[in-house]
């Protein structure tokens, strides 16, 4: 049961215990209580909007930095990247294969704000080789939710 | 115009006789509105997945343009034998077992025309998909109608079948999980009807076109049974699954001598299935699972929020293991199924399609198809609610 409510929920957050049960044909409680366990077990992390950011006033600066590191004894990536993760413009991190460590996703208030970044935070860690930076121009597709508008097919509204 | 009359002997006699449906009436009525929340659609709201349709786009553009063999692509085939060999224990050989139609309604037109002798008494089970007493007076065959009964679930009770059983009986056509009513078979039911067959040497047509969308347990086919792959004509397409009901692509699996008949048929008037479409339905197979038990998990999720509904509206319905349909009982309304599915339409703009439509004992019900979102379904089952209150 948990698998199925976290595949709802991965589909719509803002679902209501109650439609939940209905959906799966199970009590209200036993919805609230899952979700319970799943918050403290901390396989649910949180519940966020998915904005298409182009409609905001407020626009950031985003880019994708991709790092080159020579991992530390005893202590591999996780040091530098825990560290580059407390950053709150840091918005993900992943350790990848590949001719890069890591790939680093900012979201900055202007383009002078993620150099100072790179500059005075990121290339200045010890272990941080070398950083290769590219601006993100246009989102098309976010979490799986395409960000573009799609023409709708009208099919025929009755068949036997 | 004028000359109708003068031309009254134009149309073969068994075309001229076949029962006009008369439920297009109410189908072009609901077509021609706008703002209309349908139940009534027999497809699914998906679009097909889009590595399918990405794939019968690069074969236009390698120029997969020409005809295909008869019996469709071998590596489709091939494929298609894999997958029921590997989903429904099913051992068929691609070679000479299998044929590539243009969706299930052509291969049903094929086995009917290949088996019937004029006279020959087919049985299939009502309420049913509209075509199929059609398609056996077209192929000079003699509909035989056992009918499924709500307080069965409308599953096929064998010993209704038993007595529909005449010496003319050459086949039975069978559709689980079924169109209109949801229903499907117990493995039990299953096993009396194989022994039914058996005993009165009959073939067994078996459209499995929604097997894939089972809900709660596994899908048995028949052909699977003891003695049956060999008396058995296995029907299936990629329709409903897959989500590819424009693509036209089905198949028929069965015994060498009726594919091979079959294949006569659809030589000289198929030819052979759209390559096109063939390539798409070679792809779903390939790659398309994922997407196709997404689906699924949305529709049981539908299910349960409409069968739940309409009980609570008083319109009873038994809670379907499969495909996209449900069947509920509105006889509490005291409206026939039409004027129930008219004035339901014309009232709150709601589509459902009238039990009659899916055969005479299809009276006092309607089909409500849960091929829609959730939140068109939840609007659905609150504008019926208003529409039950308001004739009391």
């Amino acid at each position: 049961m948990k698998d199925k409510i976290l595949k709802i929920l991965g589909r719509n957050a803002r679902l209501s215990n109650a439609q939940i049960a209905e959906r799966l044909d199970i009590s209200e409680q036993e919805v609230s209580e899952t979700i319970a366990n799943l918050e403290n077990d901390g396989i649910i992390k949180g519940y966020k909007t998915l904005i298409n950011e182009d409609y905001l006033s407020e626009k950031k600066v985003k880019a994708m930095i991709y790092i080159k590191i020579n991992p530390e004894k005893d202590k591999g990536f996780d040091h530098i990247a825990s560290r580059l993760s407390k950053f709150p413009e840091v918005v993900s991190l992943y350790l990848v294969s590949g001719e890069f460590d890591l790939i680093l996703e900012i979201h900055e208030k202007t383009l002078k704000d993620v150099g100072v970044f790179i500059s005075s935070k990121l290339a200045t860690i010890d272990g941080v080789v070398s950083t290769d930076t590219h601006f993100i121009l246009k989102k098309y597709k976010e979490l799986g939710t395409l960000l573009t508008k799609e023409e709708k097919y009208e099919r025929l509204k009755v068949t036997p | 115009m004028s000359d109708l009359k003068l031309h009254h002997n134009r149309v073969a006699k068994h075309i001229s006789s076949l029962p006009k449906s008369g439920i297009r009436d109410f189908f072009d009525l609901v077509n021609s509105m706008d703002n209309v929340i349908s139940l009534g659609i027999g497809e699914p709201d998906f679009i097909a997945p889009w590595h399918i349709r990405e794939a019968t786009i690069y074969a236009l553009e390698r120029g997969h343009t020409s005809y295909t063999s008869n019996l469709g692509l071998l590596s489709l085939r091939e494929e298609i034998c894999n997958y029921l060999d590997k989903n429904y224990n099913l051992d068929f050989s691609a070679d000479s077992e299998c044929i590539v139609t243009v969706g299930v309604s052509e291969a049903l037109d094929l086995i009917l025309r290949a088996i019937i002798n004029p006279g020959d008494e087919i049985i299939y089970h009502e309420p049913c998909y509209v075509s199929y007493e059609s398609e056996i007076r077209m192929a000079h065959g003699i509909p035989v109608v056992v009918e499924t009964k709500e307080e069965y679930d409308f599953s096929l009770y064998p010993d209704d079948l038993r007595t529909k059983i005449t010496p003319k009986t050459k086949a039975i056509i069978l559709n689980f999980p079924c169109n209109p009513t949801g229903a499907t078979l117990s493995d039990d039911q299953l096993k009396e009807i194989a022994q039914i067959a058996i005993e009165n040497d009959l073939i067994v047509i078996t459209d499995e076109i929604y097997s894939e969308l089972t809900y709660d347990g596994e899908h048995t086919s028949i052909a699977t049974l003891p003695e049956m792959k060999d008396r058995t004509v296995f029907l299936h397409g990629f329709s409903k699954a897959y989500a590819m009901t424009g693509f036209r692509i089905g198949y028929a699996c069965g015994p060498e001598d009726l594919i091979d008949a079959m294949m006569k048929i659809h030589q000289y008037s198929m030819l052979c299935a759209s390559i096109l479409a063939q390539e798409a339905a070679l792809e779903a197979l390939i790659n398309g699972e994922t997407e196709m038990l997404k689906m699924k998990d949305e529709y049981c999720e539908r299910r349960n929020v409409i069968v739940k509904g309409l009980n609570e509206i008083g319109l009873k319905c038994f809670k379907p293991k499969g495909a996209f349909y449900v069947f509920p009982n509105i006889t509490s309304t005291g409206l026939t199924s039409v004027e129930f599915a008219t004035q339901l339409l014309n009232k709150k703009q709601v589509a459902v399609v009238p039990g009659t439509a899916f055969g005479q004992c299809g009276e006092g019900f309607v089909r409500c198809a849960y091929a829609a979102s959730i939140d068109d379904i939840k609007i659905a089952l609150k504008k019926i609610q208003e529409f039950c209150d308001e004739l009391k």
